[in-house]
């Protein structure tokens, strides 16, 4: 697209609705229950279930599998086997082909799915899943990381190593160093509304897939992959989520592929919304990480060299193990500008379900690990965490101090300005002295209080996926029908790349019909993922919308036989020269005239590349940054705690929509501080994952986010790379924020011992960690 | 039986409903989206968990009308006889305008993906219906039966201050606006008949306490639901078939809660919710604890009756209970039988219920003012979770200052709720002081060899149990150090 000319409309004066708050799209449809999600669709006649036959091994041989009573039960129409997938049994994402739809002889984790169950309801599916016999030969498992990296397991992709400068040597003259090890669990998505896949099969090859995905593309190829036929006869469709995170990039692909298999085998719609146990058991998570870590630093708390192998428990497949690792590592350093380095990647094989995206991808990860070398330099030299990360920022461009370990530099670094804004408007120091003198009097609950700094790197670190398309209408009545690759999972995606339209043409947001997102309209999108959503849809919509209103403009202009510079797009009108005329009116003459009133739009983001082999390029277009502050209580006596209160200030560049943007802000805090806090996963000897329903895996709840929460947008920030509307990526970059939380824990622990010691909690901090680090200190 | 009916009536909505087909346990949320097409309605969890399937039921209370927010997902239709079913669909005016819960949640940005949005939107409209002008305490109450995972809370928080503190006066509301032809149509429904429907009476609706009493002995078997928040999961999750299903939730007699000078008799059918406001007087501790019991939706199912006869190892109330000295009274068609509850739980899924029995009853002594008394629950999530362990103490001194009685109990401990025999041994007669609490301290791991689970390790559960009678004595000494959100709280 023609740069240039977006330059001059981002910095003009912007009316509404871009960079205006406003309400999600469907808000009223939300509160009324009359917005639709797949499992809320009328179904036609004839519709079928399918339920999952789950293995209970987490690593065997299968000798047999015996259907006879799953046949017999009432309802059943047919049973799917691997056997039975026309053209091939493999939905890996990373093209390893280490993923099959169903196991094919061999399990390699407890729940692994082995068949499926079509039946005339639901239930009788669900019922009779749980009647197959099968005789396994059991094979020894791995299930836990640090086992894994003991005993050498295999890596399920090629790991990945950054280096600059010479580490080793650095530590090896350093005044001071340390060396520590960090478990960093998992997560679970919880999206409110499990996954789903509906497919309705049409004449020929032809299916249509309705998919509860954040990757309409993936889906349509994984599905025309496994039945055989070309991409063309397949159409995959969503027009929103019960919420995503990351849990539906790839892992939508098992229930899309076996309702369509099911479909077309039948010739019957054919519907699959697993039971949350079996969505939780059966699809990835958050990859849990053993973080081993060496760092040399001065008596000043000056970091001179850091080396730490991130090793990641991924699970029996890759699935997307190799960029969340990769992107781990890409953010070892969060806003630390580290002299030498050394990071390696360690993409561990287990007998757990494979795990995916989430949220951050592997930064959160790769941060959190970052975050507690500097509490440890801090602890081992009685300094406040604060004051040891100030020292270590990145510096200006050309400082010397603005090179990653991935040898891009750091242009647009902000962060000391947010931290300093931050402490000062969170009153830090001030409160940070009161918690100190309540802590030498208060026997029972201690405080701790932490100001952390985020820095996020936006783009897939895979070049290429960092296109996107768009298609926009406008008709004759002057209505516009928006299509993008992007889809809606609730961040308020739809509403903001709408207000791009809206604010192309300048008129009413109510003008413009968001529709649901199918591969038949955009093709050969990326995944809605890696916070990318509205840089790039936002910027292909744009193109499009743009590409109608030249034509309009130089329709106008031959009419009023003016130049298009006379020609205005105000407020719902079009001024020509003195005249005014409605937007539905040019739009009317135009048609008549014969003019094209379709555009499909197309971006692609500039600048970057990546080589993965030699560790170095510019895999990020730019960087989000933020900062956050957390007071908390704990009890001394069950390792019980509260967070009282939590001052954050984000960056999101020029907001396109200030309100989802802070909501988006809240909800990563709540969301990333529940991983921190009591989200846990828990597997038992067997395998088995016994945290699989909110019964046992517990998300915060309204009473557990902060009791004091005060968000704030960096309202002074403006992307310095032409991004649309100046705006930032803000999905993820926020949910790691709550890293302050989890250090405020391990300050108010520290406590019992008098600083004198890090903590070393590791997370999720539970109350049991909590405890338990409470005793370890105390013992000395 | 005499009288018996063949039909469950409830109302819908606005419509009313005559089922004489329908299974023992179909779920309230089935029915709802695959009978009706009531699809705003959501399932989340399918065990109580989420609230993403949050209505509101109204069910006569003497002469009061009464909603409550309860979960669908695990509340059987057969439980509805006589109550009036509301659904996210019913609140919005005819002509589309959104009630003033809706639109506040519009207006402060409270949905991102939607999904649980109906859910929240019921539960705050069942507080705007109960509380004026609630506080922050309040709301977090309101809202612990429901997850939402995009929104952090805050917006829907501010929504729900807002929309209490200026309720607009001449609002249209679907529930006020009908109270009084619920009200007459609930009473015209409620005749007393036992119903029966199915083959084998497979579902059962009995009129009377003497009524169920003659089903049971007749189907010694049979599975009796109060308020099914435990056998809603028997059905969701290990898709049990269970017949007959007698449902007992209907039935006035066993929800009357009687205090004399002796002490506090709750009938088996008294739902948490009911019981709070008199057991908060009585024994505040206990009051906090119910807090903090499920949500909201479960509080108002889940009965103590229910709590007591399914025999959980953790068990909520029970190791409140056997610290006071409750006695549990269980009632046949051959007559009745009382019993220390510590005595009922015999081990791990076992209980001392004889077939054809049920749980009548449940008589707690009175306590007297200079009693101590204290329960804590342990749990990874402060609200909505299941205890990783619950301690509970009763405490009488002598004038001089000697521990005179002393009751422990835990829960998440052992088997089954338990006693700690060996601590209070170790204590009783001693001056209350740290040299005491730490030989009650160290009699407590003979007490108890917990388990290591997703809950807790058994080492963070002994030394907990231990810091719990600490905590104990700081809070008897005047030195209480418990974190509390708000202070005087709601």
């Amino acid at each position: 697209m023609d740069a240039t000319a977006f330059e001059d409309k981002t910095t003009a004066p912007l009316s509404a609705p871009m960079h205006a708050a406003r309400r999600h799209d469907s808000a009223h449809k939300h509160v009324a229950g009359s917005a639709d999600y797949i499992d809320d669709m009328p179904e036609p006649a004839g519709t079928l279930h399918a339920a999952l036959g789950m293995t209970d091994r987490a690593h065997a041989q299968i000798l047999s599998m015996d259907f006879t009573d799953v046949e017999k039960a009432p309802g059943v129409v047919c049973v799917l086997t691997a056997r039975d997938m026309p053209h091939s049994n493999d939905i890996s994402p990373s093209h390893l082909d280490d993923e099959p739809v169903l196991a094919d002889g061999l399990v390699q984790f407890h729940g692994q799915p082995a068949f499926a169950v079509i039946a005339e309801t639901r239930e009788q599916a669900r019922r009779a899943a749980r009647l197959a016999k099968i005789v396994y030969r059991d094979l020894p498992h791995v299930i836990d990381p640090a086992d894994a990296i003991e005993q050498s397991a295999p890596l399920v992709t090629k790991p990945l190593t950054l280096k600059r400068g010479e580490a080793e040597a650095a530590l090896d003259q350093s005044p001071r160093t340390l060396k520590g090890r960090m478990r960093i669990g998992g997560q679970e998505h919880f999206y409110l509304e499990s996954h789903i896949a509906f497919a309705i099969p049409g004449e020929d090859d032809d299916v249509t897939v309705w998919s509860s995905t954040q990757h309409p593309s993936e889906v349509q190829h994984m599905v025309s992959h496994v039945l055989g036929v070309p991409s063309h006869a397949v159409t995959v469709q969503v027009r929103r989520m019960g919420g995503g995170f990351g849990g539906k990039e790839t892992q939508g692909n098992q229930f899309a592929a076996l309702a369509a298999v099911a479909a077309k085998k039948l010739n019957r719609p054919v519907k699959f919304r697993p039971d949350r146990d079996e969505d939780m058991t059966a699809t990835g998570k958050r990859h849990d990480f053993v973080v081993d870590y060496e760092v040399g630093f001065d008596a000043d708390g000056h970091i001179l060299a850091v080396k730490a192998n991130y090793a990641a428990r991924c699970g029996f497949s890759s699935d997307l193990s190799g960029p969340v690792t990769d992107r781990a590592l890409f953010h070892a350093d969060n806003a630390y500008f580290y002299p030498h380095v050394l990071l390696t990647s360690q993409p561990l094989k287990t007998n757990t379900v494979s795990n995916t995206a989430y949220r951050g991808f592997g930064g959160p990860q790769g941060m959190v690990g970052g975050e507690r070398m500097i509490e440890e330099v801090a602890y081992a030299l009685g300094l406040d965490p604060l004051e040891v990360r100030k020292r270590n920022f990145y510096g200006e461009p050309g400082s010397g101090r603005d090179l990653t370990p991935y040898h891009q530099e750091v242009e647009d670094n902000i962060i000391a300005r947010l931290v300093d804004e931050l402490e000062r408007d969170a009153d830090y120091q001030a409160r940070r002295k009161a918690i100190l003198a309540f802590n030498e009097t208060s026997r029972v609950i201690r405080k701790g209080i932490a100001l952390t700094p985020v820095k996020f790197g936006i783009s897939f670190t895979m070049t290429a996926f960092n296109q996107a398309g768009a298609l926009v209408h406008v008709y004759q009545d002057g209505s516009i029908h928006l299509n993008h690759g992007g889809t809606e999972m609730g961040q308020g995606l739809y509403t903001k790349v709408a207000q791009v339209i809206a604010d192309c043409f300048q008129v009413d947001l109510e003008r413009v019909k968001i529709t649901a997102t199918t591969t038949g309209k955009v093709p050969n999108t990326s995944a809605t993922a890696a916070s990318s959503g509205s840089d790039l849809n936002g910027m292909a919509a744009f193109n499009a919308a743009r590409q109608i209103k030249e034509r309009l403009i130089a329709f106008a202009a031959e009419r009023w036989q003016t130049t298009p510079d006379a020609i205005r797009f105000v407020p719902n009108h079009v001024e020509i020269g003195t005249e005014r005329i409605p937007f539905p009116e040019l739009v009317k003459l135009a048609y008549f005239a014969r003019v094209h009133l379709s555009a499909a739009g197309f971006y692609k983001t500039p600048k970057i590349h990546w080589n993965r082999e030699t560790g170095r390029g510019m895999p990020f277009y730019y960087f989000a940054y933020g900062a956050s502050c957390s007071e908390v209580s704990i009890d001394t006596l069950t390792g019980e705690y509260m967070v009282d209160r939590v001052d954050v200030l984000h960056d999101v560049g020029r907001s396109l929509n200030p309100a989802i943007d802070i909501g988006q802000v809240e909800g990563a805090f709540v969301q990333g501080m529940g991983w921190l806090t009591t989200e846990e996963l828990w597997w038992d000897d067997k395998g088995r994952l016994r945290t699989h329903a909110p019964s046992t895996y517990k998300i915060p709840l309204a009473s557990d986010r902060p009791k004091i929460f005060n968000v704030k947008l960096a309202d002074w920030s403006e992307n310095r790379q032409p991004t649309i509307g100046r705006s930032k990526a803000v999905g993820e970059p926020p949910f790691m924020l709550p890293i302050s939380v989890l250090e405020a824990l391990s300050m108010a622990v520290a406590s019992v011992d008098g600083y004198r010691q890090c903590p070393k909690l590791d997370a999720p901090a539970t109350p049991e960690r909590v405890l338990m680090a409470v005793e370890r200190l105390k013992r000395g | 039986m005499t009288d018996e009916s063949r039909a469950i009536r409830f109302i819908l909505n606005d419509r009313t409903v005559t089922l004489d087909d329908v299974g023992p346990t179909t779920t309230l949320l089935d029915y709802l989206r695959l009978s009706r097409r009531l699809t705003g309605t959501k399932e989340g969890c399918a065990e109580g968990d989420c609230g993403a399937c949050t209505v509101l039921v109204g069910r006569l209370a003497g002469d009061e009308l009464v909603y409550e927010g309860v979960n669908a997902c695990i509340r059987f239709v057969g439980s509805l006889h006589a109550t009036h079913v509301v659904t996210v669909e019913h609140l919005a005016a005819k002509d589309g305008a959104l009630h003033p819960v809706q639109q506040a949640l519009v207006d402060y940005h409270g949905s991102q993906c939607g999904f649980c949005t109906p859910g929240f939107v019921m539960s705050l409209y069942g507080l705007w219906l109960s509380k004026d002008r609630p506080g922050r305490a309040d709301i977090e109450k309101a809202l612990q039966g429901n997850l939402c995972r995009c929104t952090g809370y805050e917006p829907i928080v501010r929504a729900a201050e807002a929309v209490g503190a200026a309720r607009p006066d001449a609002v249209f509301d679907p529930i006020l606006s009908m109270r009084d032809r619920v009200r007459t149509e609930l009473k015209t429904i409620k005749t007393g008949e036992t119903i029966v429907i199915g083959e084998g009476q497979r579902l059962v609706v009995p009129g009377s306490v003497a009524a169920l009493a003659e089903v049971l002995e007749n189907h010694p078997q049979a599975t009796i639901v109060a308020g099914s928040t435990d056998v809603g999961l028997w059905v969701t999750k290990q898709m049990r078939q269970l017949s007959p299903v007698v449902f007992i939730n209907g039935l006035d007699a066993l929800q009357e809660i009687t205090e004399t000078p002796d002490g506090l008799t709750l009938g088996a059918g008294v739902t948490y919710s009911a019981a709070y406001p008199t057991l908060a007087r009585l024994y505040p501790a206990f009051g906090r604890l119910i807090d903090r019991i499920g949500g909201d939706q479960v509080r108002n199912m889940g009965t103590i009756g229910g709590n007591v006869a399914n025999g959980s190892p953790i068990g909520d109330t029970p190791p409140a209970l056997i610290a006071l000295g409750a006695r549990l009274t269980l009632r046949s068609a051959k007559g009745t039988r009382v019993l220390p509850l510590e005595e009922f739980f015999i081990q791990y899924g076992r209980q001392d219920r004889q077939p054809g029995e049920f749980v009548e009853s449940l008589f707690i002594p009175a306590a007297k003012p200079e009693d101590h008394f204290a329960v804590y629950k342990i749990s990874k999530r402060r609200d909505e979770d299941i205890s990783a362990l619950c301690g509970a103490f009763h405490l009488t001194l002598d004038a001089q200052g000697k521990v005179a009685t002393l009751r422990i109990a835990f829960g998440g401990m052992a088997g089954t709720p338990k006693r700690a025999a060996q601590a209070e041994a170790a204590m009783i007669g001693r001056t209350w002081n740290e040299e005491t609490v730490a030989l009650g301290q160290a009699a407590l791991a003979g007490d108890y060899q917990p388990l290591t689970d997703w809950r807790a390790s058994a080492a963070y559960r002994s030394l907990t149990a231990a810091n719990l009678l600490t905590r104990f004595l700081l809070e008897t000494t005047g030195q209480a150090a418990e974190l509390t959100r708000f202070t005087g709280a709601a």
